[in-house]
């Protein structure tokens, strides 16, 4: 089963990465980019085949390692 | 005290710490790889900077998850000293040992330069053969010495007095509240950014450092 963790920094959390390329887009000409953030995509393949279970598991890695709780915030989708 | 030094893969200012714990202790520090899990003997814990297993996914991430830290947390749970200096700050914030985390500097650029750093209080362990609110010079390399934390966080650490430094002569990496450094409740463990380790002999341009030493060989 596979489970996809996305890792964003929490709002109210300064992302000067964002920033950078909010600032970047507009040298290229891009209008209207109000706002950008930036995070990480972590792609788990896990033996277990129970998406409830991927998913418990997953959060529970996202929990102890793959976010810091103190400055990010996560989201798990299993399947495939 | 006793001291050790806990080497991680990446980390690179080890010899630099030994260098500055030996001067002050008057032995060499035992030098611990990761993989140990035997501390006994060892009275003071220093985590030194470096870029410890390359900053994958976040700076001290992983070596905050190896197998020498549950001997570490039971340092701390014992009420042992714990000392850590740039990366190893990062590691003891990924390690729950000290609250907030750090984050990649405001201006996005990584940041060497010498810094003043005020002492916030002197009746600790780590700071007594400076004076409060005497400032001191330290050197700040690093990329990611931005430090965060929510408000209450910040309020309680304020309050109960566990900021151990401040940056004195400008904020360059965004921190929260000007801190360099910050203190565990019980004041046993102190994680700072910039290096006191750099300056512990005329010869480095300054002996600015060598009182925290000094202070805990006494101790």
């Amino acid at each position: 089963m596979k489970a996809t963790v996305t890792v964003m920094l929490k709002n109210g959390v300064l992302d000067p990465q964002g920033k950078a390329i909010a600032h970047a887009l507009g040298t290229l000409g891009f209008d209207g980019v109000n706002d950008v953030r930036a995070g990480k995509v972590i792609e788990l393949d896990l033996a277990e085949s129970d998406a409830e279970k991927a998913r418990a598991q997953a959060e529970e890695m996202a929990r102890r390692l793959l976010a810091n709780g103190v400055i990010e915030s996560f989201r798990v989708d299993v399947g495939g | 005290m006793k001291p050790g030094i806990v080497v991680f893969p990446g980390i690179n200012r080890e010899r630099d710490m030994a260098i500055a714990l030996e001067q002050s202790f008057g032995e060499k520090p035992r030098m611990i790889w990761h993989k140990e899990t035997d501390l006994s003997g060892i009275d003071l814990v220093v985590i030194p900077g470096g870029f410890s297993f390359g900053d994958y996914l976040r700076c001290g991430a992983m070596a905050a998850r190896s197998p020498v830290m549950a001997s570490i947390h039971a340092h701390a749970a014992r009420g042992g000293y714990i000392l850590g200096v740039c990366n190893g700050f990062q590691i003891l914030t990924e390690a729950g040992l000290l609250p907030g985390a750090l984050l990649r500097n405001a201006s996005l650029r990584f940041l060497s330069m010498d810094c003043l750093l005020r002492v916030e209080r002197a009746d600790t362990v780590f700071t007594r053969q400076y004076e409060k609110g005497q400032t001191f010079r330290a050197v700040m390399a690093h990329g990611d010495g931005n430090y965060f934390a929510d408000d209450g966080t910040l309020d309680r650490l304020e309050g109960e007095g566990l900021v151990a430094f401040r940056y004195a002569d400008g904020n360059r990496n965004g921190s929260a509240r000007d801190i360099a450094g910050v203190f565990s409740e019980n004041r046993r463990i102190l994680g700072l950014m910039p290096h006191p380790e750099d300056l512990v002999d005329p010869l480095m341009g300054s002996a600015d450092g060598k009182p925290l030493f000094d202070a805990l060989a006494a101790a």
